[in-house]
């Protein structure tokens, strides 16, 4: 099962290639990685998508835990979160197709970032199956080139009356 | 006044008690050298290669308890460390390595003797860190000690650049270290120690089995408390031998792999497992899907990730082990369940070993013409009557010294568990000598191993260590050996030392006493010159190359399908029979 880990580290130089190196060392998957400082300057939040059963995921957050640097390691899919990810699509755009390449971004609510003669670059921000549904409906104009940011996560407010963890694709912004 | 960053290392290794230092200059190194040689406090033990100076702090910290510490330049000072690094952190050592690095200007520019030391160290460290600047160094230098020797010991890391040397600031070492990310659970939970302590009273076929969480925790007293006062039989890692008297009645020496008869089939059959700072190593377990099938499992150990990592607990406990099996003790005692009752309990499981133990004992089949390895370790044993530190190399004569060299206490078992390091005994042992330089301290070894680090004999001879080394010489790698004997057809593929040196003159070479027997009835003459001899000896006993080591469980095997002795082929290819082997020509076997 997919599970998205925020490990919440010193931000000192090294970090990273520990926390890196202790999934490559152990053959534990990365799906997606993201790092960046938080609101404290002296930590950074590192986001994983994994992948593994009960068994390799215990160890994952246990092994995570042991490292000095590491200040905490939440296992986001225990609770309820919310997800996002970014990717920026550059489609090819021959003429009859300009117009078809604005719907398809305005359905999704992606914005139209960059524009060529030939192309559109499209930004879009949501939960991977929203991403992975826009990917799919401009495919077939031609994707000239794809970034995605991978995915960071935070935990829903307890308090808070909150949303299905999955909804579907369209009706989410 | 302001220090340089050489003065503010040897004053913050002085604060933190260290007494001996073991590495080997080099260029980025020579400001702390300098200081070095200036100071009374630290002794710089001078070794001739950096590997053997981080055994040699290995074996300091395993017979001390202590961090060993060692210093060594960049480059190729800090890359000859790697293996004594690695095998630390397998076999949670304490240790505190400062290895120079070029001045932060030249890093990453390929500088000469430039390496990535914290880049290659991170997956063999516990923690590592690169100084960069002057201010952090004491503040650093008190957590590395600090983390090497705390929770679940390991070794960690300090590079030092240059310049960082060289610089100076005030200096100012802290009184305390605070970490935010470390902090190591020592009292267990309680609700589990309970319950932990319900099992146990309950257990008809219980067993104990320790490992070298147990001696790095000081859990010895602990330990043989709870097996007493349960009459619950106790079993040891490799690592954990000496952690509960080997000569005890509730004694069942080492399991696994090459563990007795009676150990293993006690492990197979258990009904409750109280796994004491062990890690479910596979050498220990064989194959895990049919690993004590019968058992509940209380598992304490100070690492959270030893837990559940290869076999399943039902009772986890994270804390320190004294802590926690003192707490165990505490709560046995204060039950009402009477001795004689707990001794009714627990009779019919201790007749069963005994009569495992009966059916099929240690044993070996001494020869007249050739010494057979374990009647050398057994009279190793009779004539130092269990006082001795022991440091072992890596192969069959550890395996055999694990079996017949049963020692009573913590701390007096060196040997290289996790990474399996050959070459780890000889400056082990010199470690431990220079720790206590007034104990018997035996090497006990075997001609490949030895051979890995044998430049370190100048540093016995140098400093008088009176390290007793006895070479078990079968002119093999005999572990290897069996494994293709049993399992390769006997095809010895670069299992044959062909040639080796004659260890007598080595010995004379380097200014050491150097002995020799070649035929059975020599050995006990022998060991008892060496042994009685006041310097360092070589002695240098030719055993039996054809010995195999049983019981042994064949890699991925169940622990209770073990085999006791050379299968019929093997013994028939022995008389001459189905293959022909480069040893039966007489090619270089034993030195002539």
């Amino acid at each position: 099962m997919e599970h998205i880990i925020s490990v919440l580290v010193e931000n000192k130089f090294g970090v990273l290639a520990r926390v890196a190196g202790l999934f490559s060392a152990r053959g534990y998957n990365i799906e997606s990685l993201s790092v960046a400082a938080t609101l404290d300057p002296t930590t950074s939040m590192i986001t994983i998508v994994t992948v593994g059963d009960d068994r390799i995921i215990e160890q994952i957050m246990k092994q995570l835990n042991k490292v000095v640097e590491v200040l905490k390691v939440v296992d986001l899919t225990e609770t309820r979160f919310l997800d996002r990810e970014t990717a920026l699509i550059k489609v090819h755009t021959k003429p009859e197709h300009r117009d078809e390449a604005i719907r398809i971004a305005d359905i999704f609510r992606a914005k139209i970032v960059d524009s060529s003669s030939t192309t559109y670059t499209v930004e879009i921000t949501g939960d991977v199956d929203k991403v992975e549904a826009l990917i799919s409906l401009l495919k077939p104009l031609g994707i000239k080139e794809l970034i995605r940011t991978g995915r960071i996560a935070i935990a829903r407010e307890t308090t808070r009356t909150a949303s299905p963890r999955r909804e579907p694709a369209l009706l989410k912004n | 006044m302001k220090k340089t960053g050489a003065e503010i290392f040897c004053e913050s290794l002085r604060r933190e008690g260290v007494k001996t230092v073991f590495g080997l200059p080099g260029g980025v190194v020579l400001k702390i050298f300098d200081v070095l040689c200036q100071q009374k406090d630290i002794e710089f033990v001078l070794t001739r290669h950096e590997q053997g100076a981080a055994h040699m702090a290995e074996g300091y910290a395993k017979a001390t308890g202590k961090a060993g510490v060692l210093l060594v330049t960049s480059g190729p000072g800090m890359t000859n460390i790697v293996t004594g690094l690695a095998d630390a952190y397998m076999d949670s050592v304490p240790l505190v390595a400062f290895t120079g690095q070029v001045s932060t200007d030249l890093i990453g520019n390929d500088a000469f003797q430039e390496a990535d030391n914290v880049g290659i160290s991170r997956p063999c460290t516990k923690h590592n860190v690169l100084v960069k600047d002057v201010n952090d160094l004491a503040q650093t230098i008190k957590e590395a000690f600090y983390i090497a020797t705390s929770g679940r010991p390991g070794p960690v890391l300090v590079d030092i650049p240059k310049d960082v040397s060289i610089a100076k600031t005030e200096f100012k070492y802290p009184d305390k270290v605070s970490l935010r990310g470390y902090n190591p659970t020592i009292g267990g939970n309680k609700n589990q120690i309970n319950q932990a302590a319900e099992e146990i009273m309950k257990a008809k076929k219980p067993m104990i089995y320790v490992g070298g969480g147990a001696v790095f925790s000081d859990a010895a007293a602990e330990v043989r408390q709870l097996a007493e006062i349960t009459q619950i039989p106790v079993t040891m890692t490799l690592m954990g031998l000496g952690s509960f008297p080997g000569t005890h009645p509730l004694s069942l020496g080492m399991l696994g792999m090459h563990g007795a008869y009676w150990t293993n089939m006690a492990m197979h059959y258990c009904d409750l497992l109280i796994a004491v700072g062990a890690r479910f190593d596979d050498r220990v377990t064989g194959k895990l899907s049919e690993f004590c099938p019968e058992a509940r499992v209380v598992h304490i150990d100070i690492d959270p990730t030893s837990i559940k990592k290869t076999f399943h607990a039902h009772i986890p406990i994270v804390g320190d082990v004294k802590t926690v099996v003192g707490e165990i003790n505490a709560i046995l005692r204060s039950k009402d369940g009477n001795q004689a009752e707990i001794k009714a309990l627990r009779a019919p499981w201790l007749k069963q070993i005994g009569e495992w133990k009966k059916a099929h004992p240690l044993s070996y089949k001494q020869d007249d013409k050739i010494t057979k390895p374990q009647y050398v370790i057994e009279k190793l044993y009779e004539l130092t009557k269990h006082e001795a530190i022991v440091a072992t190399d890596v192969g069959q004569h550890q395996m055999f010294a694990a079996q017949y060299f049963r020692g009573n206490k913590p701390r007096t078992w060196l040997t290289s568990g996790g990474l399996g390091t050959m070459g780890f005994g000889f400056p082990a042992a010199i470690g431990a000598q220079f720790a206590f330089p007034d104990r018997l301290v035996l090497c006990i070894t075997s001609e490949g191993s030895f051979q890995m680090n044998l430049q370190e004999l100048v540093v016995a001879a140098e400093h008088k260590l009176p390290v007793k080394i006895v070479l078990l010489n079968n002119g093999v790698h005999g572990m290897v050996r069996q494994w293709q004997d049993l399992f390769y057809e006997g095809r010895y593929s670069a299992s044959v030392l062909g040639k080796l040196p004659d260890f007598v003159k080595l010995a004379d070479a380097y200014g050491i006493l150097g002995l020799r027997a070649v035929k059975p009835d020599e050995v006990e003459a022998v060991l008892k010159e060496g042994l009685k001899h006041k310097g360092p000896v070589l002695m240098d006993i030719h055993t039996d190359p054809f010995e195999n080591c049983y019981p042994m469980i064949p890699a991925g095997g169940a622990q209770h399908e073990m085999m006791l002795e050379d299968p019929p082929e093997l013994k028939l290819a022995r008389k001459g029979g189905a293959y022909k082997r480069k040893a039966d020509e007489g090619e270089g076997v034993l030195p002539a």
